[in-house]
């Protein structure tokens, strides 16, 4: 289980990551979400004992990330977001230096390495040089070397960056077949990696916890909530006025041509009022469809403005 | 103990699975031979004149004459391939983002910088034993002291062991390899030479510079003078250099 708990870090004048609290289940997926600089590698930074912060508490199992960072970097398995690789190491070489300073035993290490290379499926490349191995084969490594201790928390900071679709499928795999015995973090500005392989999500922008929650509790909280994406041919700031007057409407926002009108469910279906309005005001309807109201929407409406509950 | 190993293996591999220790080893042998061969023929230069001077030869001392100027010679070549060694042993983790890694694996600072120096004392080691073969040659053909050449080993290797606690310093400062190694350089430079101020300065002061300088120290050593100051000195600055590198990473966690 990972607690963090009103955590602050302050670069000098600039706060990366302030008062943030969130809890991680044991066994589960979590992604940290939000868009580059929000405070995502901060946070993993602080979790993983490589940066103190400013205030604030953080745990890792029944450890203290502050009071016993010995213990904590025993159970976590971190991937930063550069890729930590010796690049005149060969893979296996590499892969056994880091079961020596992860404490792993001597006698066990042979075996942590075999099955690190076998998880991450880098039998093809264990002899290699590291320089000499491609950008997903490295990124592998990576992986591979955060498991090496078998550790019970796994820290994975954009573990799909730079690498091509087919790659990406593959250690979302990856990641989904850890989850069983580890409980991982990760973080991704990207929506999709969150909803196929998460179980929750942290939403984070310019250090503030946005949302948090399980990704049905997420999506849950605009359950409630319905509305219609509007096209118009003849588009105007007038016609929004138009939209905020019809009873029921709740908000009017507008981007380019298009309109997003949301209200309240359960009420009496806003769709005919509002046709009617268009044909009435001839404003040459394009297109008008249901606003999906999924985590894209709920992380986009965080990122540009305020806090959900 | 193991973790300081574990990391002193990782860094003697880097340096010898590169052409670092060979280019650096090379250099220094082929500069420290030349040196050599210089002074000796030199020193061949005066025995033979001393052959017509009865009283000339009674002076002529190959520990004063070869083996003192030699480690001197030796201690300027340190100077100079000593900064290219340590530049890499932080710096580099930095610039290539490995230090996350070992900064998040259960080993302490200390553990990192100790592994680390090690490494750097061993190539170190590695460099002046090769030299050895030209001791060899004059005990072959000669009859220097035995015990002033000794001591000689041990003012490089201690002066050495400073320079390189020196450098692992600015290495842990940057993560320009480049930057890392004039400021060693540099800095190594003017403690070396520090005892030049010292003839002009008064009271105080001279003492001062005089016991700060690398030359005081080092010129006893190769004298065969063992003085307990000298090597408190060396071991004192060494320490020094250790634990400053060690203040610079602990502080960067918590900027």
């Amino acid at each position: 289980m990972i607690v963090v708990d009103h955590l602050t870090k302050k670069y000098g004048s600039l706060t990366a990551v302030r008062d943030l609290s969130f809890r991680v289940e044991e066994g589960q997926v979590w992604g940290l979400l939000g868009p580059n600089a929000a405070g995502k590698t901060t946070t993993m930074r602080i979790l993983t004992g490589y940066l103190a912060a400013t205030e604030g508490r953080a745990s890792v199992g029944p450890y203290d990330v502050f009071e016993q960072p010995d213990e904590v970097k025993k159970i976590i398995g971190y991937l930063p977001e550069t890729v930590p690789l010796y690049p005149d190491m060969t893979v296996a070489g590499y892969l056994r230096f880091v079961a020596e300073i992860k404490q792993v035993p001597p006698a066990k290490r042979p075996g942590a390495v075999e099955e690190a290379v076998r998880v991450a499926g880098l039998e093809s490349v264990r002899g290699r040089l590291i320089k000499n191995i491609s950008r997903g084969f490295k990124q592998r490594v990576g992986v591979a070397q955060a498991l090496i201790h078998d550790p019970q928390v796994l820290i994975l900071d954009e573990p799909t960056i730079g690498l091509d679709p087919a790659q990406i499928i593959e250690i979302r795999s990856l990641i989904r077949s850890l989850k069983k015995k580890h409980t991982i973090i990760l973080s991704t500005h990207i929506l999709q990696e969150v909803t196929q392989t998460c179980d929750g999500a942290v939403i984070i922008n310019e250090g503030r916890l946005m949302a948090s929650g399980s990704l049905e509790g997420l999506t849950a909280s605009f359950e409630d909530r319905d509305g219609v994406v509007l096209k118009l041919r003849r588009a105007s700031t007038e016609a929004a006025s138009l939209f905020k007057k019809v009873p029921g409407v709740e908000s009017v926002e507008r981007t380019g041509n298009e309109y997003r009108l949301e209200w309240t469910k359960g009420r009496p279906d806003l769709r005919d009022d509002i046709t009617r309005l268009i044909v009435d005001k001839d404003l040459g309807l394009l297109e008008m469809r249901p606003a999906g109201l999924s985590i894209e929407d709920l992380y986009l409406k965080v990122v540009s403005g305020g806090p959900v509950q | 103990m193991n973790n300081v190993w574990s990391l002193t293996k990782k860094e003697i591999r880097a340096y010898f699975g590169s052409p670092i220790a060979y280019a650096v080893i090379t250099v220094f042998l082929v500069l420290a031979g030349f040196f050599f061969y210089s002074l000796v023929w030199w020193f061949n230069n005066q025995a033979m004149e001393a052959s017509q001077n009865p009283y000339y030869a009674q002076q002529l001392n190959i520990n004063q004459m070869v083996f003192s100027p030699l480690f001197h010679n030796i201690s300027i070549i340190l100077l100079l391939v000593i900064p290219l060694l340590t530049m890499r042993l932080l710096a580099e983790e930095k610039k290539i983002g490995t230090e996350e890694l070992l900064f998040t694996s259960p080993v302490s600072v200390t553990q990192i910088i100790l592994g680390k120096y090690l490494a750097a004392l061993f190539v170190l080691v590695v460099m002046l034993l090769p030299t050895g073969i030209l001791t060899a040659l004059t005990f072959a053909y000669g009859n220097p002291e035995p015990a002033p050449v000794l001591i000689g080993y041990l003012g490089l290797f201690l002066m050495g062991a400073a320079f390189i606690a020196v450098g692992l310093f600015f290495s842990s400062l940057t993560e320009n390899q480049i930057v890392a190694a004039v400021l060693t350089f540099g800095t190594l430079l003017l403690f070396l030479v520090l005892n030049w101020a010292a003839y002009s300065a008064g009271g105080v002061w001279r003492g001062v510079l005089n016991y700060i300088s690398f030359f005081q120290h080092f010129d006893s050593l190769t004298q065969g003078m063992i003085d307990t100051q000298d090597l408190v000195y060396y071991a004192s600055f060494a320490f020094f250099g250790l634990f400053l590198t060690h203040s610079v990473i602990q502080s960067r966690r918590w900027r």
